[in-house]
C-alpha cells in the first residue's frame, strides 16, 4: 500500500532532518531522519524511553527540537527561515500550523467539563471559525464513523476509556488534518476495549489518511503498517516494511525487543 | 423469635448499634443553647424594644443594602484582576511575573485596614488628580482628589485592590490543578493560548477555585465594616452612628449582627449553583456509574 504513494513525485507529508532533542543534559533524540509519504501509515516501535513518543511530539512542536528540521508538506514547523538563520515562530503562527496535524494521545485528554459532542465541535467552532450547526452535524458524523452517535451527549467520565478514546480520535479528525499522530493510543486502556479503538485506526488507515502511530501492538503494525521504524537509545535502528522489520529483523537490538514483547 | 439463615438471599437483619451518648449530649447542649438564649432575652440590662426598633428601621436597611453592594462589587473587580494576575505570574514572561508578584506581595504584606485608610486619604498626599504628559504643559485632566475619589470610591479601591492579590493565589491554585494534558490537547487542536485558558482551563478550574472564593466573600462582607474608618455609611458605620447618639452599643450590635449573618446566609446559595454548574462533567454519580459497568443511559444530566 505505501508503495503505490511513495511516488518520487508528491511532496513527503513528513521530512524529518537530523532531529535531536535534549532534556537537560539527557539527549533523547540524537538524528532522527524519518521520511513519511502522503498516506502512509508508519509505526514507531521501541522501548520505553528510547526517544519515540518525544520524536511523535516534536513534529507539532508539542516539544522544541534543539537541532535538525522537521517539515510537515512544505512547511517547516515551529520556526521561520530567513537568510539562512531560523527565527523562533510566534506561538499564534504555531498555533494555525497545528490545525492540521491531529494527535491522539496515551490519556485520551478530553476536556472533561463537556461532553463528548462539546469536544468535537470545540475546535471546529472556536478555532475554524465553523459556525455551531455546521460543526454540530459533522461532528456527529464524526461520532458515527467511531461508532459513539449514541453518547453524543455523555461526558468524558461517563464513558469507558475505549470509548472516551474514539471520541478523542473524532475530535482530532473533526479539525480535517492532513496528518495524525497517535501517541500510544491504546495503553492506557483495558485489553478488552483495545480491539475497538484499533479497528477505528485500521479503517482511518483505509481511507488513506497519513498516520504516524507510537505503539506496543506488534500485531496491529504487522497488519496496517507500511512503514515499521525501530527506535531505541535515540536512534532510528531499523526501518522497513512490517515483513522486513518484524519478521525477519537484522539488528540485535531489534531482536531482542520483539522476543520481549511478542 | 425467628431465627436468620444466611443463605445468600436475604438482607443482613441485626439489631442495629445504639448510641445513647448522643441523645444525652443533644440533651446537654439544648439545654446550654436554650438558657443562654434565655439569659439574652430576660436580662434587663439589654433593652429589647431598642433591638425590635432599629432591626428593620430605614436607616439600618440602608447600610446593609450599601454593604452588599460594596461585597459585590469589591469581589467582581477583585476576581478580574486577580485572574489576570494569575495569568501573568504564570507566564512565560518574567517582566509580567515581576509585576505580579510585586502586587501580590505588596497588597498582602500590609494590613487591609492601613490600605483602606491610605485610599481615604488619597487627597492630602495628591490634592489634584493630573492626567497629562510629564515634564510638559500638557494636561488632560486636572480634578481635586476628593471630588473624583469619594468615600465610597476609596473604599471599594482598598478592599477590592487588596482581595485581589489573595484571590490572585486561589485563581493560580485552580489553573496549576488543571492537568497539563489538557492544554497540551488544546494545543494540539490549534488552540491558541488565550481561548485555551478561557474555554479549557478555567472553566476546569472553577471547581477548585469557587469553594475557597466562597469563604472570601463572606470574609469580604464582614471587612466592609472596617470602612467605618473613612466613613462609608455601610451597616457598621450607621449601627455605631446610631449607638454614639443612644449609646445602645450592644443592641446596635446585635442589630448588625443579626444582619450580617442574613446576608452571609442568603450570600452562601449562588457558591452553591456555581458549584453545580462546573461540577459537569465530574460529579461523583457519574463516575460511580463508571465504575460499576453500566455507563450512563439518560444522557448529559447533571
Amino acid at each position: 500500500m505505501a508503495d503505490t504513494f511513495s511516488s518520487a513525485t508528491a511532496t513527503p507529508m513528513v521530512r524529518a532532518l537530523g532531529v535531536r532533542k535534549r532534556f537537560g543534559s539527557n539527549e533523547v533524540l540524537k538524528g532522527i531522519d524519518l521520511t513519511v509519504q502522503q498516506g502512509e501509515v508508519l509505526c514507531l516501535l521501541g522501548p520505553s524511553g528510547s526517544g519515540k513518543s518525544t520524536f511523535l511530539r516534536c513534529i507539532n512542536h508539542l516539544e522544541t527540537i534543539n537541532g535538525g528540521r522537521i517539515y510537515v508538506g512544505d512547511t517547516l514547523i515551529g520556526y521561520v527561515e530567513r537568510g539562512g538563520v531560523l527565527h523562533e515562530m510566534h506561538p499564534g503562527e504555531i498555533a494555525l500550523q497545528r490545525k492540521n496535524i491531529g494527535m491522539v494521545f496515551q490519556r485520551f485528554n478530553l476536556f472533561p467539563h463537556l461532553t463528548a459532542l462539546e469536544n468535537v465541535i470545540e475546535a471546529p467552532v472556536g478555532v475554524s471559525g465553523l459556525s455551531k450547526t455546521e460543526a454540530t452535524s459533522k461532528a456527529l458524523a464524526l461520532l458515527e464513523r467511531v461508532g459513539l452517535s449514541d453518547r453524543a451527549n455523555h461526558y468524558p467520565s461517563q464513558l469507558s476509556g475505549g470509548q472516551q478514546q474514539r471520541v478523542a480520535i473524532a475530535r482530532a479528525l473533526a479539525m480535517e488534518p492532513q496528518l495524525m499522530l497517535f501517541d500510544e493510543p491504546t495503553s492506557a486502556l483495558d485489553p478488552e476495549l483495545v480491539g475497538d479503538v484499533l479497528a477505528v485506526m485500521k479503517d482511518l488507515a483505509k481511507s488513506g489518511m497519513t498516520m504516524i502511530v507510537v505503539t506496543h501492538e506488534i500485531g496491529f503494525a504487522r497488519e496496517v503498517a507500511d512503514t515499521v521504524v525501530f527506535m531505541d537509545g535515540g536512534v532510528v535502528v531499523e526501518a522497513g516494511s512490517p515483513s522486513q522489520v518484524i519478521e525477519n529483523p537484522q539488528h540485535e537490538r531489534t531482536k531482542s525487543f520483539l522476543r520481549s514483547v511478542l | 423469635m425467628s431465627v436468620q439463615t444466611n443463605d445468600g438471599q436475604h438482607d443482613v437483619v441485626a439489631v442495629p448499634l445504639r448510641h445513647p451518648w448522643r441523645i444525652v449530649w443533644a440533651i446537654v447542649l439544648l439545654l446550654l443553647v436554650g438558657g443562654f438564649v434565655y439569659s439574652l432575652v430576660t436580662v434587663d440590662t439589654i433593652q429589647h424594644d431598642l433591638i425590635a426598633k432599629y432591626l428593620f428601621s430605614p436607616i439600618i436597611l440602608q447600610g446593609a443594602v450599601l454593604t452588599v453592594v460594596l461585597t459585590v462589587l469589591s469581589m467582581v473587580i477583585a476576581t478580574i484582576l486577580a485572574t489576570v494576575l494569575a495569568v501573568m505570574k504564570l507566564s512565560d514572561n518574567p517582566l509580567l511575573r515581576v509585576i505580579a508578584t510585586g502586587y501580590i506581595e505588596f497588597f498582602r504584606g500590609t494590613p487591609l485596614l492601613l490600605q483602606i485608610v491610605f485610599w481615604g486619604y488619597l487627597g492630602i498626599i495628591y490634592p489634584h488628580i493630573v492626567l497629562g504628559v510629564p515634564f510638559t504643559s500638557i494636561v488632560w485632566f486636572d480634578q481635586p482628589t476628593a471630588t473624583v475619589i469619594s468615600s465610597f470610591t476609596a473604599g471599594l479601591l482598598a478592599l477590592s485592590l487588596n482581595e485581589a492579590a489573595y484571590a490572585a493565589e486561589i485563581v493560580r491554585a485552580g489553573i496549576l490543578s488543571v492537568d497539563k494534558g489538557q492544554s497540551e490537547a488544546a494545543k494540539s487542536l490549534g488552540m491558541k493560548s488565550w481561548y485555551t485558558m478561557r474555554r479549557i482551563v478555567l472553566p476546569q478550574a472553577m471547581r477548585v477555585i469557587i469553594p475557597p472564593m466562597g469563604n472570601e466573600t463572606i470574609s469580604m462582607l464582614k471587612s466592609t465594616s472596617l470602612l467605618q474608618v473613612i466613613a462609608v455609611s455601610e451597616l457598621y458605620t450607621v449601627a455605631n452612628q446610631i449607638s454614639a447618639q443612644n449609646l445602645a452599643q450592644i443592641e446596635l450590635l446585635v442589630v448588625a449582627g443579626f444582619w450580617y449573618l442574613v446576608m452571609n446566609t442568603v450570600l452562601g446559595f449562588p457558591q452553591r449553583y456555581l458549584e453545580r454548574r462546573y461540577g459537569r462533567g465530574f460529579d461523583s454519580e457519574s463516575s460511580s456509574m463508571l465504575r460499576n459497568g453500566k455507563g450512563a443511559v439518560n444522557g448529559g444530566h447533571v
